[in-house]
């Protein structure tokens, strides 16, 4: 066994005990720290895949932002101490669901090969990765920002108190 | 060179995508459907940085693709997640099942 594949199992490891853990957790705040460490094992497995620079972004946005945003909307939303149990009917006939899938795609990957690997992608990722961004996708680039304002500015829409409303409400 | 083959990495995306879709699927508080949603679009993403290593024609731009993923996941969550708090003032609840007006 080589050390690549050592490091590679302990991150397949932590990963998923990670997102079983999310799904057998009760609190809701316990599922999304469970979550933080599936992310952090994701960043990992980009690092051995040559992609540093998007490990890094992994780690700052989804272990730094989205598990933040996702605590702020657990904490001003109340909560019943544990989560609702859904029935077990559904959740028999969506798991058996989920196996059938799983087995078939499964079976389609186990021995997917396609020739050789990439040997260049390791040498200044960052770099390359600039480079491509402001010349191939410099569009795509640009109408990224766009999509990121309107996210904002809809996402302060959305959550601002209506005034107009709470007035009709006070009247009526 | 890497001696860990790509279907060990792509039958970890998939472990990771069911996972997120039984979450999604089966959860009944809203910020849980939300990051169960937000760990499928991980999987994904795993899946295109190991094609951009391992993938025919391998190149840098699976990974160019991967940032422009991760800019709209985050974008989705912050606006689902405004969605929600809006929603919460209106009817004060976060589970999906009594999220039905539409339905009565």
């Amino acid at each position: 066994m080589t050390g690549e594949l050592l490091v590679f199992i302990i991150l397949f490891l932590v990963t998923i005990t990670g997102g079983l853990l999310m799904l057998n957790l009760t609190k809701v705040i316990h599922m999304v720290m469970a979550l933080v460490l599936t992310f952090l094992g994701i960043a990992g497995l980009y690092i051995m895949l040559s992609a540093e620079f998007v490990a890094v972004v992994q780690i700052l946005i989804y272990s730094g932002a989205i598990t933040i945003i996702m605590l702020f909307g657990i904490m001003l939303t109340k909560h019943t101490e544990a989560e609702p149990k859904t029935g077990w009917a559904k959740k028999g006939v969506v798991f058996t669901g989920i196996v059938l899938f799983f087995l078939i795609m499964f079976k389609g990957i186990r021995t997917i090969s396609l020739g050789p690997q990439a040997e260049t992608l390791h040498e200044n990722n960052t770099e390359q990765i600039g480079i491509m961004l402001f010349t191939d996708y410099v569009i795509p680039f640009e109408l990224v920002s766009v999509v990121l304002l309107v996210a904002l500015v809809g996402a302060v829409v959305l959550a601002k108190k209506d005034e107009e409303d709470e007035k009709e409400g006070e009247q009526s | 060179m890497s001696s860990v083959p790509l279907s060990a990495f792509l039958v970890t995306a998939l472990l990771l995508f069911c996972m997120g879709l039984y979450g999604a699927l089966t959860k009944r508080n809203a910020v849980i459907v939300l990051i169960s949603i937000e760990l499928m679009l991980n999987a994904v993403n795993l899946n295109l940085v190991a094609f951009a290593k391992y993938g025919v024609g391998a190149s840098i731009r699976g990974q160019v693709f991967s940032l422009f993923t991760i800019t709209v996941a985050a974008a989705e969550a912050a606006v689902g997640l405004a969605i929600l708090i809006a929603l919460y003032r209106n009817r004060a609840t976060v589970n999906v099942d009594e999220m039905n007006t539409l339905k009565k």
